[in-house]
């Protein structure tokens, strides 16, 4: 199993960002979602985010909104998600979660996370739980040896940084903006300015999500952060792909040109 | 608000923690409550809760929304006696309180006004707002009007067509509305939006959150704002009958016009609280809003609370024949009170809830909101129940025009 901690050692070793890729479980369809990780892990992500669909999604935009109605319209179940995290897993990238609360808390926090840690998974990321709120999926994360990654946003306040880093283990997932997921035109300017004032509360790796969409953005991001998360463009393709071949043809296209990216830090 | 000219005090505005059952400083009532929203969120909603903090002892303020209160929603509303209403009810006493008599029609009206004067404190130009029946929109919009702010709501495509005058309303008063399309396509859908476009446009953007659900501090100073129905109506009861009532009764949906009327009652132990959620079909027909009746524990749109849901956490799609109590989750306070057993919660069918309406109509001349002949019809049981000696003080939280094309299609009319 490749730990998060390995992948950013190395990543610093070759003196580039590692690249994480985003899909939903269940999407575009149980099998297939397997197979379009499989593909950005061949074609250079070191880290897979396996989404785990819910029905109020209040942090995405429409674009991961419209791939994780379709992944509940499939009948995706937390079983499907592990299965994903196993098959993901097994190509070797590090296989994490992501996932709103209330998922984790009605299937209960000790069984999710050995059941995570069992399917192969490294950890979580877990966008609306908040550090008051984080100690009960610390304990059972800890306890399965799995890590946990929350965020933090431009408008959080140094104490606030602090007290999101101090939760983190793995990597500190920084959100480039204020705003929904979904690829923008230009990478936030408040992120490189979050990146700088997380490190001087952390020796995690921070890594740089929401809005990231080319090669050249990822090239940009990773000048400065330790990952760049790609979501939103990965799962555009694939709505708009013709069938499932063609979509994981088009992200590992993306997917090439975004690790090259990240090996040209600009 | 006590005698023409005399203000609200802080103490009728937030009790002054004299109920001792304030959140606490994470906003949580016991297990309940909190706060589950992105990290993006949390300065505002800081920054929102210590702006409130100043606001609540700070006479200007007080000032102002009394003053509002009393000139511009049309404060004190009164009591109203229903005999004729009664009658069906076991011969006990039913008296309303007239939130219907606010201006735009329902109590929603007292938490826009507080919630605009805060949004002016904030130093924010601009109010989103999310609604199912339209009510909180249309006054959301009026107190954006009324105020110079930009206003933008938010209501999903199923409500935006069973409440169309509304919408109208809405825009008539200078509002832009957005019909959300997602999920379910009603109230938990236009707040799921909200909250997108709140962390989107947070530096100029209050979101006026229209009941006592949502993340801390949004229950606590909803609940305060609506807290007036209750405040007035313990002194009108004990002025017009002597006592307090034996039990109060409201409609439930998110839960703010209940917890508006029962929490000056909380610490008057003799006093029964009765909450009243949409039964829909019936539970067996699974189609129904029974968050608190038949829902389980868990977070929804950042608190925890009840929540209709499935085994895995996934939110199920709630019905009602009522725009405004068609939500699957409800304010933290409420579930508190469920689990302390200081309220007790029922749930009334759409059928139910349709007979009190038109008999509320018939014997009394008061077209009333379909929210709130849900509480009118569990005190037509509860009255049978609790004999004819009982008082049954009910908030009649709202107007019924707003409903006239459902009435149309239900009755044939």
């Amino acid at each position: 199993m490749t730990t998060l901690q390995t992948v950013f050692a190395k990543a610093k070793a070759d003196n580039r960002a590692a690249l994480v890729g985003y899909l939903p479980a269940g999407f575009p369809s149980k099998d297939g979602a397997i197979a379009a990780a499989a593909a950005l892990v061949e074609a250079g992500c070191d880290v897979i985010e396996i989404g785990l669909p819910y029905s109020d999604p209040l942090m995405d935009g429409p674009t991961i909104q419209d791939a994780v109605h379709r992944s509940l319209t499939n009948g995706t179940r937390i079983a499907d998600v592990m299965r994903t995290v196993e098959g993901v897993a097994a190509t070797g990238a590090a296989t994490l979660v992501m996932t709103y609360w209330n998922p984790i808390d009605r299937y209960g926090a000790e069984r999710f996370a050995r059941d995570l840690a069992n399917a192969g998974g490294v950890g979580t990321i877990t966008p609306d739980l908040t550090p008051e709120e984080s100690g009960p999926w610390r304990e059972a994360s800890a306890a399965a040896g799995i890590d946990t990654v929350f965020l933090v946003a431009p408008s959080s306040t140094e104490e606030r940084i602090q007290a999101v880093a101090d939760c983190c283990t793995g990597f500190v997932y920084a959100a480039s903006l204020m705003g929904v997921t979904g690829a923008r035109e230009s990478v936030n300017v408040a992120a490189e300015g979050l990146v700088k004032r997380t490190r001087a509360h952390t020796d995690l790796p921070v890594c740089v999500g929401l809005g990231v969409g080319t090669g050249a953005q990822a090239a940009e991001v990773a000048g400065y952060a330790d990952g760049v998360i790609v979501g939103s463009a990965f799962i555009r393709r694939m709505l708009d792909a013709p069938d499932e071949a063609a979509g994981r043809a088009s992200i590992a296209e993306l997917a090439r040109e975004m690790a090259q990216g990240v090996r040209s830090r600009g | 608000m006590t005698d023409e000219g005399s203000i609200l005090t802080a103490a009728d505005l937030a009790g002054n923690g004299v109920h001792g059952d304030d959140p606490d400083r994470h906003g949580k009532f016991g297990i309940f409550g909190g706060r589950y929203v992105p990290e993006a969120l949390i300065p505002a909603l800081d920054e929102v809760a210590s702006v409130y903090e100043k606001a609540k002892s700070d006479e200007q303020f007080l000032r102002e929304f009394d003053h509002l209160l009393r000139t511009y929603a049309g404060r004190p509303t009164t009591l109203t006696d229903v005999p004729r209403f009664s009658e069906q009810a076991g011969g006990a006493r039913i008296i309303l309180k007239r939130e219907d008599l606010t201006h735009t029609g329902a109590h929603k009206i007292n938490n826009v006004i507080g919630q605009a004067l805060l949004t002016k404190r904030l130093g924010k130009k601009r109010v989103i707002a999310e609604t199912g029946a339209g009510q909180h929109g249309v006054a959301t919009a009026t107190a954006a009007a009324l105020l110079g702010l930009e206003c933008v709501i938010y209501m999903g495509a199923v409500d935006c067509e069973r409440q169309a005058l509304n919408v109208a309303r809405m825009k008539l008063l200078g509002a832009t509305v957005v019909p959300v399309h997602n999920g379910s396509r009603t109230l938990k859908d236009a707040i799921n939006e909200a909250f997108r476009d709140w962390v989107t446009n947070v530096d100029t953007t209050h979101y006026l959150f229209g009941t006592v659900a949502g993340p801390h501090p949004f229950p606590e100073i909803v609940r305060d704002f609506a807290r007036i129905i209750g405040v007035e109506a313990r002194r009108q009861m004990l002025e017009l009958t002597g006592r307090l009532p034996d039990a109060v009764c409201a409609a439930v949906g998110g839960g703010s016009n209940a917890i508006g009327i029962f929490h000056a009652f909380i610490e008057d132990r003799d006093v029964q609280l009765h909450g009243y959620e949409a039964a829909g079909h019936g539970l067996d027909s699974g189609e129904h809003a029974l968050t608190l009746t038949a829902g389980s524990v868990g977070v929804l749109h950042g608190s925890r609370t009840y929540v209709l849901q499935d085994d895995e956490g996934q939110t199920i799609e709630s019905h009602s024949i009522s725009a405004g109590l068609d939500y699957p989750g409800v304010g933290p306070e409420h579930a508190w009170l469920k689990d302390t057993g200081r309220a007790t919660y029922h749930g009334v069918t759409d059928d139910e809830a349709m007979a009190a309406f038109s008999l509320m109509a018939r014997t009394e001349g008061i077209i009333p909101a379909i929210e709130s002949s849900h509480a009118l019809a569990g005190a037509l049981r509860l009255g049978r129940e609790l004999g004819p000696e009982a008082t049954i003080l009910v908030n009649l939280s709202g107007r019924g025009d707003k409903d006239m094309g459902t009435a149309m299609k239900y009755f044939n009319l």
